[in-house]
């Protein structure tokens, strides 16, 4: 068996050893096959030190110190700021606002917009209300679910949501009913946590535009692997969160236009988002600072910024053709499972580098027991995306997501660990 | 890691033939209860006559942990006092906290000494405790309903 792919230009044992979690053993001395990078990824090297040396050399509060550490702190901060608005193609940093992951992100945009409804001025795009819809899909992961679920409620606005294919591809056929006069926002998922399906963004802004909606993508999936444009995309809103893409934990980010940021209202008060404060009432700061309310995740922006330049150092397109390559190799292993059923889209090109299936008369718990005693780490449950599970009559999957260590020897070590599973329950 | 001591050959045995399982009437009190990070789902309702337990009908959706040990429950509680029953879900709950170190009682919980290995495993305690919570809310209603009607 041979595990270097197709991808010539993609050297995956160098990479593995940029990141000394790897290198350790689970379970008396078995090889770590860590398949779970959809729900966070390992974190390489240059990640963990720049954390460290921003801690023991630079560490202070930003943008409110006025001495030498203040000041180069404020500068990483700011630094890593302008890395990400270069990393998904924003030529103006002032769009990238920090938060502390992509479900923060979403919930900014909703509560600024029941801000907005409920205030009652400002601009109209931002005002929902009784008659008003909001378009999600079946696809989403609760954190793109639950807070238009709760503006909803908030606002009186009513919730409707695009369907799924049986292939696992968003039902496009109704495009024009869903997205009509009434919509103000579409909220859709770049890529699927759960099927690996990749949707049509740009058709599904262009007629939300056409109506004069807004649109969010939640691309918590998609920007880790490939490169993602914000302005390609032609979305109002992106967000994403770091601890899937290389960073750590505690910071996300909302891409906006800028022009949109100008007249959102405040999401979070406090400190830092103000330009002044009396007791009556208080004016604010300019984006991205409006809505960075309170001593943010400096460390973790830091970190971020480092996983950008690894992410970008490495090559996108070389990661992105690595991950395709690892998805079809597994597929390609899974057609000679038996009793093996795979959700989401059967050509890999169709989607990212995520797998979900269930094995015939197993419940996915007892799969993922059975596969970590062998040292393979994947995700069994709903992955937060019930209604999606719901659709397609099962309660839970089993999910393996790949990344750019993984190699074909992990592939093969979770089919070998499937053959255990059938011994113990078949 | 021994999977052997998780996967017992009684859970096994349940899983594969549990007892007492589907919905039966007559009952006092219908539960349901998900576990809300995997989605394992237990309806279940309880028949009893004064305080003993007469039935115990579920039917569940989820894991071999949690279906062997509903079906494992139901054996303990039916036939029982309330009360009594309620001394082996305690042992249970006390056997589940253990990390491990527990050494269960087997005049008390009979099959149930099976699930010791289960609670070295944190994130499948949930799963064996799943239908011993709807069984401690049905036996609470069935206690309400019952206390309404006599007041
Ligand atoms: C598609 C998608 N959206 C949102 C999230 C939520 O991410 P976070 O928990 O970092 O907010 C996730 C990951 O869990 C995801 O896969």
């Amino acid at each position: 068996m041979t595990v270097t792919g197709t991808n010539v230009g993609y050297d995956v044992d160098t990479v593995r050893k940029d990141f000394p979690i790897l290198e350790r053993t689970v379970h008396d001395g078995r090889r770590l096959v860590y398949l779970d990078s959809a729900n966070t990824s390992q974190k390489p090297r240059t990640v963990l030190d720049a954390m460290e040396e921003f801690l023991s050399r630079h560490n202070a509060n930003i943008h409110r110190a006025s001495h030498a550490l203040g000041e180069e702190a404020t500068e990483a901060y700011e630094a890593a700021r302008l890395k990400v608005a270069r990393f998904v193609g924003s030529a103006d940093e002032t769009e990238i606002v920090f938060t502390k992951n992509i479900s923060e992100a979403i919930n900014l945009v909703a509560y600024s917009v029941g801000n907005a409804s409920t205030l009652g001025t400002g601009d109209p795009r931002l005002r929902v209300g009784p008659g008003d819809e909001v378009v999600i899909t079946v696809m989403e992961h609760h954190s793109n679910i639950v807070p238009w679920q709760l503006l909803c409620e908030r606002t009186g606005a009513t919730l409707k949501w695009f369907d799924v294919s049986e292939d696992g591809t968003l039902d496009m056929s109704r495009l024009d009913e869903l997205v009509n006069e009434r919509t103000k926002i579409v909220a859709v998922a770049h890529q699927s946590n759960m099927l690996g399906t990749i949707n049509p963004v740009r058709l599904i802004a262009e007629r939300a535009h056409h109506v004069g909606a807004l649109v969010l993508v939640d691309a918590a999936q998609s920007v880790p692997h490939r490169g993602v444009d914000v302005r390609d995309l032609g979305a109002d809103f992106v967000g994403f969160t770091g601890h899937k893409m290389c960073g750590p934990t505690g910071i996300g980010v909302l891409w906006a236009r800028r022009e949109l940021l100008d007249v959102m209202p405040p999401f979070l008060g406090g400190g830092e988002m103000i330009e002044t404060v009396e007791m009556e009432r208080s004016t604010f700061a300019p984006p991205p600072h409006k809505f960075e309310a309170g001593t943010m995740p400096i460390t973790e922006a830091v970190g971020l910024g480092a996983a950008v330049d690894y992410l970008t150092e490495l090559d996108r397109d070389a990661v992105d053709a690595h991950d395709q390559d690892l998805t079809a190799y597994a597929l390609d292993q899974f057609a000679g499972v038996e009793g093996l059923r795979l959700f989401g889209p059967a050509d890999a090109a169709d989607r990212g580098p995520v797998v979900s299936f269930e094995v015939d008369g197993v419940h996915p718990h007892d799969v993922s027991q059975v596969l970590d005693a062998e040292g393979v780490a994947v995700r069994a449950g709903h992955h937060c995306a019930r209604p999606l599970h719901k659709r397609f009559g099962v309660t839970a999957s089993t999910r393996a997501s790949f990344y750019l260590y993984n190699t074909r020897a992990d592939v093969d070590a979770l089919v070998a660990g499937l053959a255990q599973v059938k011994r113990y329950f078949g | 890691m021994h999977l052997d001591s998780l996967y017992q050959e009684i859970i096994l045995d349940h899983y594969r033939h549990p007892h007492n399982k589907g919905l039966r009437e007559p009952y006092d009190a219908e539960v349901h209860h998900v576990n809300p990070t995997c989605g394992d789902e237990v309806t279940l309702r309880v028949r009893l006559d004064g305080d003993k337990v007469v039935d115990v009908s579920y039917d569940s959706l989820g894991c071999s942990i949690s279906q062997a040990s509903a079906s494992v429950m139901t054996d303990l509680v039916v036939g029982k006092d309330v009360e009594e029953a309620n001394e082996v879900h305690q042992a249970f709950l006390e056997l589940m906290q253990s990390r491990g170190a527990g050494e269960p009682d087997e005049e008390v919980l009979e099959d149930a000494v099976a699930f010791a290995g289960v609670s070295r495993y944190p994130a499948r305690i949930k799963c064996a405790l799943l239908g011993w919570m709807a069984w401690k809310d049905a036996v609470a209603r069935t206690m309400d309903n019952v206390s309404e009607a006599t007041s």
